[in-house]
C-alpha cells in the first residue's frame, strides 16, 4: 500500500485512508488531511525529516513517521 | 450589563493583533490556572462594560492539546455572551473547520474574515453573504493589521451579547450521521440546555475523555458508536472530522473565488523556497543564529548589560547610595544590606534586562514573521531525538550566552513537553559567568589547557542530550502526546507594535520576579555571608582594610561558613576534603548561586585576597593545595551543571509557572550535577592514584544506574496528562 511518505517531492497524490488512532490520527485530520484531500509534496526537510505538503490551500509539515500512517494513491 | 467576549480562532490568523486593536494598552496577561498556557483579558476601547478574552489559538476543540482544552472548557464552563471567531481568509478552508465546532456550542457567533488586504491583492473574492447563509452567523470583512472593520466587528458583538438569541447551526453532515446525534442529543439529561446538545452529543460519540468532566451524567451511547462505526467503516472520532471537511468542501466552491493561478510563485513561496532549501536551509539558519547572538548578547545586548552592571550600578547606582546613606549617618549594617545586598545583588539580576529585552525583539520577530516554525522544521530531526524540539535549538544556543534570557526564550516552544524539558536543560550550556571558574580551574590544575574549556561544552550538551533521553521516559514527562503535524505560515512583516508588545510583556514578568524572589533570596544570602561570630559574640562581620591570613580567619567566621563546615561531609565523597578545607569548595559553590562569577572572588576572600583577577590567577597556588586535578575537574562540573544563579532560577520558576515543577528542575539538577562529580572524582582518582574503596563502588553503580535510565524501554504516550477540572473549577 502506498503510502504518503513514499510520495516523491513535486507529486500530487489523494489521500484514502488514515490508519492508526488517537492524538495522532486525530491532529492531521484536524489539520485537513482527510479522505479523499489532495496533498502536494513540496519538499523534504534539509536533513531528511520532515516533509512539508500543501493541503487545502496552506503549507504543512509532518513527520515521515506520521506520514506513513497515510495511504495515498 | 457587563458583557464577555471571547476571541477564538486558528494560530497565526492574527488573533493577538486584533486583540491589540480592540483593547489598546488595557490589558491583563496570566496564566490559566494550573497550566502555562497564558490568558489574556482587556477591556474593549470606548466600552468600559466589555470585556474580551482571548483565547489560545487552537485548530480544533479535540482534547489532546492544553490550549484546546483550556479554550473549550473556557467556553462550555465560562459561556462568554459572545464569540467573535477570526478566521484567516487566506487561508479559510481549513479555518472553517473549527467555525464549524464552534458554532455547535450554542454562543452567538460572529466570524470576523481577517486578512482582507491580502485576500484582495491576491484577487480572490470571498462572498460573505453565502457564507453567512451557510454557516449561520454573521460575517464581517476585516483587517486587524491595518484597522478596517474591526470597530464593525466589535460593535455587531456587543449587540449579539445583549440580544442573548439561542443559536443552532446551519450546517448539517451525512444524513446517517445526523440521525444518530439526533438520538444521543435525546439521551443527554435536561439539565443541559436545548442549545448545547449537539456539543455533547458530538463529543460522547466521539469517545472525549474528558467531557466526563463537564457533564453531571454520563449516558450510555456505545450503541449508537458501533452503528455509526459499522456503518461507515472508521472511527467515530475520524467519522466526524471527515463530515466537518466534506461540508466545508461542499460549500467552499459558493463562498469563495480564487483567482485564475498561473505558474507565478507568491512571495512568501519565493523566500520559503530559499530559506528551506535544501542546500541553503542550514548555512541561513546558521547566518539568523549568528546575527541573534551577536547582536542580543555579544554586542548591543552584551553592551547595554556590562553598563548597566558596570557604570549604573557600579559606578552610579551602588557608590552613589552608599555616600548618601554614610552621609545620613545610616548604621553600618543597614548601608552594608542596602548597598552590598540588596542593590547589588538585584542591580546583578536587573543587569540582564537589556540584553533580555533585545533578545525578545529577535524573538518576536522570528516568531511573527514566519521563520520560527521553519527552525522547528529544519531543527526537528535532531532534536526529537533527546525529547526537545526543533525550537530548542534557539534557548540553548542564547543559553551560551546567558541561562537567563535562554530559558524565558523557551516561551516561543509552544508543546509543554518540550519546552518544560527545553527549561530544565539549558543552564547546563556554560553561560558567560560560568567562564571564570573554567578558566580558574584551568590555570590552578591544568597549565591553562584548551581541552578544559572545550570539555566544559562538551559535558553541557551531553548532559542535555543524556538529560531529554532519561527524562522523556520518566513518569514526569509522560503523558503528553506530541505530534508533530505542524502548519509553516505564510511570511509576513510583523508590525512594530507588536514586536514591542511582545518584547515588553516577557521582559516585564521576568522584572517582576527580580523584584520579589530574587530579591528576598539576595538578602538571606548576604545575611549569611556577612553575619557572624567573631570574639563569642554575634554580629556583623567586619573584612575592611583586611588581608591574608586575617581575611581568611574573618571569612571563617561568617554563618555561611558554619553552614558550610556543617554540610561539608555531603561533598567528601567529590573529593572537596583535603586540608580541612572542603567548607571552602561549598561555600564558593553557594555563592555562585548569585551569579557564577562569585565563585571566583568568594575563593579570593576564603583564601585572604580581597581582590582577585577574574581567572583568580592570585589563588591558583592556594586552591591546587586543597584539592586534586581530578577533584578540581569534578568542582568544576559541579558548578556546570548545579541549579544556575537566582536570576536563572527566576526564569525557570517564571517559566514553570508551578512550584513542583520549579523544585523538579532544580532538584534535578542539582543531583545530576551531584552524581557527575561523584564519579568523575571516584573513578578519576581510581585511575590516576588507584585508589578503590566505597565511592569506587558507589560510582561504578550509579554509572550502571545512569546507562540502565538512558536505555531503558518506553512507550510514547497516548492520552494528555491533565486535569481539565482544574482550570473548570479554579475560577
Amino acid at each position: 500500500m502506498k503510502t504518503l511518505k513514499d510520495a516523491k517531492v513535486g507529486e500530487t497524490v489523494k489521500a484514502t485512508k488514515l490508519t492508526g488512532e488517537g492524538p495522532v490520527k486525530r491532529r492531521i485530520m484536524d489539520m485537513g488531511i482527510t479522505k479523499g484531500v489532495e496533498i502536494y509534496v513540496r519538499k523534504v526537510a534539509p536533513l531528511g525529516d520532515p516533509v512539508e505538503v500543501t493541503v487545502r490551500g496552506y503549507e504543512l509539515s509532518l513527520r515521515k513517521a506520521d506520514a506513513e500512517m497515510i495511504q495515498v494513491e | 450589563m457587563a458583557v464577555k467576549i471571547a476571541l477564538a480562532g486558528n494560530p497565526n490568523c492574527g488573533k493577538t493583533t486584533l486583540f491589540n486593536a480592540l483593547t489598546g494598552s488595557n490589558q491583563f496577561v496570566g496564566n490559566w490556572p494550573g497550566v502555562t498556557v497564558e490568558k489574556k483579558e482587556g477591556r474593549l476601547k470606548g466600552h468600559k462594560d466589555v470585556t474580551i478574552m482571548d483565547l489560545p489559538g487552537i485548530y480544533s476543540l479535540s482534547p489532546y492539546t492544553l490550549e484546546e482544552v483550556v479554550a473549550r472548557n473556557y467556553l462550555v464552563a465560562d459561556r462568554p455572551d459572545a464569540i467573535i471567531n477570526i478566521v484567516d481568509g487566506t487561508n479559510i478552508e481549513r479555518n472553517l473547520y473549527l467555525s464549524t465546532q464552534i458554532m455547535e456550542l450554542g454562543i452567538p457567533v460572529i466570524m470576523a474574515v481577517n486578512m482582507m488586504d491580502i485576500v484582495a491583492k491576491n484577487g480572490d473574492v470571498i462572498h460573505i453573504d453565502k457564507l453567512s447563509q451557510k454557516l449561520g452567523c454573521e460575517v464581517v470583512e476585516i483587517s486587524a493589521l491595518k484597522g478596517t472593520g474591526i470597530t464593525k466587528a466589535a460593535e455587531k458583538a456587543v449587540a449579539l451579547a445583549h440580544q442573548k438569541k439561542k443559536v443552532t447551526p446551519a450546517h448539517a453532515f451525512a444524513s446517517e450521521v445526523e440521525d444518530i446525534i439526533a438520538k444521543v442529543e435525546d439521551k443527554i439529561s435536561s439539565d443541559i440546555p436545548q442549545e448545547q446538545k449537539r456539543f455533547f452529543a458530538i463529543k460522547l460519540l466521539e469517545k472525549d475523555d474528558k467531557i466526563s468532566e463537564l457533564l453531571s451524567l454520563m449516558p450510555d451511547v456505545s450503541a449508537e458508536i458501533r452503528e455509526l462505526e459499522d456503518h461507515f467503516d472508521d472511527d467515530t472520532e475520524s467519522i466526524i472530522t471527515n463530515e466537518r471537511y466534506v461540508y466545508i468542501s461542499s460549500i467552499i466552491g459558493e463562498c469563495l473565488t480564487k483567482a485564475k493561478k498561473g505558474e507565478k510563485l507568491s512571495t512568501s513561496d519565493k523566500i520559503d523556497r530559499f530559506v528551506t532549501n535544501r542546500f541553503f536551509a542550514l548555512p541561513i539558519f546558521a547566518l539568523v543564529m549568528f546575527i541573534v547572538y551577536y547582536v542580543s548578547i555579544t554586542t548591543v545586548g552584551g553592551f547595554l548589560t556590562d553598563w548597566t552592571n558596570d557604570t549604573l550600578f557600579g559606578e552610579w547606582i551602588v557608590p552613589g547610595a552608599r555616600t548618601l546613606l554614610e552621609n545620613i549617618h545610616c548604621a553600618g549594617w543597614l548601608t552594608g544590606l542596602v548597598v552590598d545586598g540588596i542593590i547589588s545583588g538585584v542591580g546583578a539580576v536587573l543587569g540582564f534586562v537589556p540584553q533580555m529585552l533585545v533578545l525578545f525583539i529577535f524573538l518576536a520577530f522570528l516568531e511573527s514573521c514566519g521563520y520560527m516554525s521553519r527552525i522547528a522544521f529544519i531543527m526537528d530531526r535532531i532534536f526529537r531525538k533527546f525529547g526537545l524540539s526543533g525550537k530548542s535549538f534557539i534557548p540553548m544556543l542564547i543559553g551560551s550566552g546567558c541561562g537567563v534570557p535562554g530559558v524565558m526564550a523557551s516561551r516561543t516552544i509552544e508543546n509543554d513537553r518540550d519546552r518544560k524539558m527545553t527549561i530544565m536543560t539549558t543552564t547546563f550550556v556554560p553561560c558567560g559567568a560560568k567562564l571564570p571558574i573554567i578558566a580558574l580551574i584551568a590555570g590552578a590544575f591544568f597549565h591553562n589547557s584548551g581541552w578544559v574549556a572545550w570539555s566544559a561544552y562538551f559535558v553541557g550538551v551531553a548532559a542535555i542530550i543524556c538529560s531529554g533521553i532519561i527524562l522523556k521516559k520518566t513518569k514526569m514527562f509522560a503523558g503528553d502526546p506530541a505530534p508533530f503535524v505542524m502548519e509553516l505560515p505564510a511570511y509576513h512583516w510583523p508590525t512594530v507594535g507588536n514586536v514591542l508588545r511582545s518584547m515588553w510583556e516577557r521582559g516585564w514578568s521576568f522584572i517582576k520576579k527580580a523584584g520579589t524572589i530574587i530579591l528576598l533570596s539576595t538578602i538571606v544570602l548576604w545575611f549569611l555571608m556577612n553575619f557572624g561570630w567573631s570574639n563569642g559574640t554575634f554580629g556583623m562581620l567586619d573584612f575592611d582594610g583586611l588581608e591574608g591570613a586575617a581575611l581568611e580567619a574573618a571569612q571563617a567566621e561568617c554563618v555561611l561558613a558554619k553552614v558550610g563546615s556543617a554540610i561539608a561531609w555531603i561533598f567528601a565523597p567529590l573529593g572537596w576534603t583535603k586540608a580541612g578545607n572542603g567548607w571552602k569548595m561549598a561555600v564558593a559553590a553557594v555563592s555562585g548561586l548569585i551569579a557564577k562569577e562569585n565563585v571566583v572572588a568568594t575563593f579570593g576572600q576564603l583564601f585572604g585576597f580581597a581582590e582577585v583577577a577574574e581567572d583568580g590567577s592570585e589563588i591558583w597556588k592556594s586552591l591546587s593545595l586543597v584539592m586534586t586535578p581530578v577533584a578540581a575537574y569534578g568542582f568544576l562540573v559541579f558548578n556546570l551543571l548545579c541549579a544556575p544563579c537566582f536570576a536563572a532560577m527566576g526564569a525557570i520558576k517564571r517559566e514553570m509557572n508551578n512550584v513542583k515543577w520549579f523544585w523538579f528542575a532544580i532538584g534535578y539538577q542539582c543531583i545530576l550535577a551531584y552524581i557527575v562529580s561523584l564519579c568523575i572524582y571516584q573513578i578519576g582518582t581510581l585511575i590516576t592514584v588507584g585508589t578503590f574503596g566505597v565511592g569506587t563502588v558507589v560510582a561504578f553503580l550509579l554509572i550502571i544506574g545512569f546507562i540502565y535510565l538512558l536505555f531503558r524501554p518506553y512507550k510514547e504516550s497516548n492520552t494528555l496528562n491533565f486535569d481539565a477540572k482544574k482550570t473548570v473549577s479554579a475560577k
